[in-house]
């Protein structure tokens, strides 16, 4: 494909469904090692009412306000989460259940009950996005990249997810050893005067703040398949924190790029017309690595039956 | 004032401590004032609140009421002066990391955020896990040990802090006799020099054998002093409300017959 072609059309779905795959999946390891990976599938379900009161409080449908609202909603499910989880002592994936469950539900009633029949929002649209709709219209090819005019028209959900990406590498990064050590022994981090509430708090908040700005491009449906198969993967992959984040990036960007290049050609290698969503395969080639490294992964067996070394 | 004084000595004085799950109290206005360069073994049934007073005289529970200080300080201000070992059961042994690096988690104090890991950082850790016979297992992943090697493995993160003040919830629970023995000789070292070991025990027939002091609780403080001094028939049946059998109170007088004899032979 040449530079005309694809800088117009795929570069921008592609980058963005990048910084998506890994912006989901470095959180992702913690939330999976923390057995709170589901806390991805509330967030990206609670965003709805808030981004429907976004709506219905500023008329229209644009970025800010809209990321703020999901934003706000993200914030009130893992406040409503923790606070069910400690009230009535009942384990995180319950409390997820109650709350995310009984917010989607409002959100979708109170889209059903609102006005917004005449603009683009809707449940379906939340739940696959549309990444294939994020083209570049003045690219002309890869000389558009140096180009400052053609690049004012780059789609914003890119460096928008560009900037949240930088932002939940950093966040990683200068808290890898507190993130490392009160996931793997909350007790113990709390007597070397680390406060593990705040940290897990910080935790769940970078998680969403990523889904938050992934949804609206991308659909809610990758950003779940993103918190969990590449961190679960990884897993398989290793016996090292360290490397296991490595992993799991790696095959967040592979699912990204197999799964939007599958998603364009593959029905048409296959014989049919029609390309598929590229949030759904992407989501589904995540699900695919996982299986693949369920059954040939070189540590997924535990305890007494692992190999030594 | 003199109850003052011993406070302020020592290294972890616990007073008016009050924790509960729910309705039930699990541990009720406990006074505790460990003795320093001693061995206390914390004493009693089980659900008598012993690994609950420990984890909220630390502030890992937040209790209902009660303070406690270290070395005279509140606790969050001698924060590095404490080692504490958690029970061995309460992690994931499935988490993905090697022996080294649970042992230089204890170095976290020193490093921060983002010191590097300096090769004395590593030679310090090497050298801790030495000290509990586990220097060949630097590199296993920490779900490969057994029960024994966890456990030492703990202790080792606790030497990395250089403390004053070892806590340790129940560090014999389901780990062999050489383990045991290591370990014992590990506590034992730091007692001699001048540290102060406090864990949470269950094994009755080896408390005269292993500990300086008991400390024995049944949600409240039953007895507290040196092994002679409160640790008998007695301060036990109170502590266990009658529930020890026969046999094991037999077993008991053998190990502590030495001790209570020992006045008439003078």
């Amino acid at each position: 494909m040449s530079g005309a072609e694809f800088v117009p059309l795929s570069l921008v779905p592609l980058l963005t469904g990048i910084f998506v795959a890994v912006a989901c999946a470095l959180p992702g390891n913690f939330l999976v090692l923390r057995r709170q990976a589901l806390i991805g599938d509330a967030i990206s379900h609670v965003v709805l009412p808030g981004i429907v009161v976004a709506f219905l409080v500023t008329g229209a449908v644009t970025t800010w306000p809209m990321l703020l609202g999901a934003a706000g909603a993200a914030l009130v499910a893992v406040i409503g989460i923790e606070g069910v989880r400690r009230l009535g002592q009942i384990e995180s994936g319950a409390a997820m259940g109650v709350i995310f469950t009984a917010m989607f539900a409002g959100g979708v009633l109170l889209l059903e009950q609102s006005d917004t029949s005449n603009v683009h929002l809707d449940v379906e649209h939340a739940l696959y996005g549309n990444l294939e709709s994020l083209i570049w219209l003045d690219a002309v090819g890869w000389s558009s990249l140096w180009d400052a005019q053609a690049l004012a028209t780059l789609p914003v959900e890119l460096p928008r997810m560009a900037i949240t990406l930088v932002f939940v590498v950093l966040f990683t990064v200068v808290f890898w050893r507190p993130l490392k050590i009160s996931t793997f022994d909350e007790g113990f981090a709390q007597t070397i005067g680390m406060r593990t509430n705040l940290l897990g708090l910080a935790l769940v908040i970078v998680a969403a703040i990523a889904a938050v700005a992934a949804f609206d491009a991308v659909g809610s449906i990758i950003v779940i398949a993103m918190f969990i198969c590449p961190p679960a993967a990884a897993r398989l992959m290793t016996n090292r924190l360290e490397r296991q984040v490595a992993w799991s990036v790696v095959f967040a960007v592979v699912a990204a790029v197999l799964g939007y290049v599958f998603a364009g050609y593959g029905p048409l290698w296959l014989g049919f017309a029609d390309s598929v969503s590229a949030a759904g395969m992407i989501a589904t080639v995540s699900g695919v690595i996982l299986g693949l490294a369920a059954v040939f992964g070189p540590h997924r067996l535990r305890g007494s039956a692992a190999p030594v070394g | 004032m003199a109850a003052e004084a011993e406070r302020a000595g020592s290294p972890l004085a616990i007073r008016g401590m009050t924790v509960s799950y729910g309705q039930k109290p699990a541990v009720f206005s406990v006074d505790m004032t460990v003795e320093a360069g001693k061995m206390t073994a914390i004493i009693g049934p089980n659900g008598a609140g012993k690994s609950t007073l420990l984890k909220a005289a630390l502030g890992i529970l937040k209790p209902l009421a009660g303070t406690t200080t270290v070395f005279g300080k509140a606790v969050v201000a001698q924060r590095h002066r404490i080692a504490y070992v958690p029970q061995r059961a309460s992690v994931d042994w499935d988490f993905p990391t090697r022996v080294i690096d649970v042992v230089l988690m204890g170095l976290y104090p020193q490093l921060g955020l983002l010191g590097r890991v300096r090769p004395a950082h590593r030679a310090k850790a090497e050298d801790c896990l030495a000290r509990v016979g586990m220097q060949d297992f630097a590199t296993r992943q920490i779900g490969q040990l057994s029960g024994g090697q966890q456990q030492r493995v703990f202790l080792a993160r606790a030497l990395a802090q250089d403390a004053d003040l070892y806590l340790l919830d129940e560090p014999f629970a389901g780990v062999d006799a050489a383990t045991e023995k290591a370990i014992i000789g590990v506590l034992k070292s730091l007692r001699d020099a001048g540290k102060t070991v406090v864990a949470v025990h269950h094994d009755l027939s080896t408390v005269a054998e292993y500990f300086d002091n008991v400390f024995l609780i049944n949600t409240r403080r039953v007895a507290e002093g040196s092994v002679a001094a409160a640790f008998n028939d007695r301060t036990l049946q109170d502590a266990y409300g009658g529930r020890l059998a026969g046999a094991q109170m037999e077993a008991l007088r053998a190990v502590e017959a030495p001790q209570t004899e020992a006045p008439q032979l003078q």
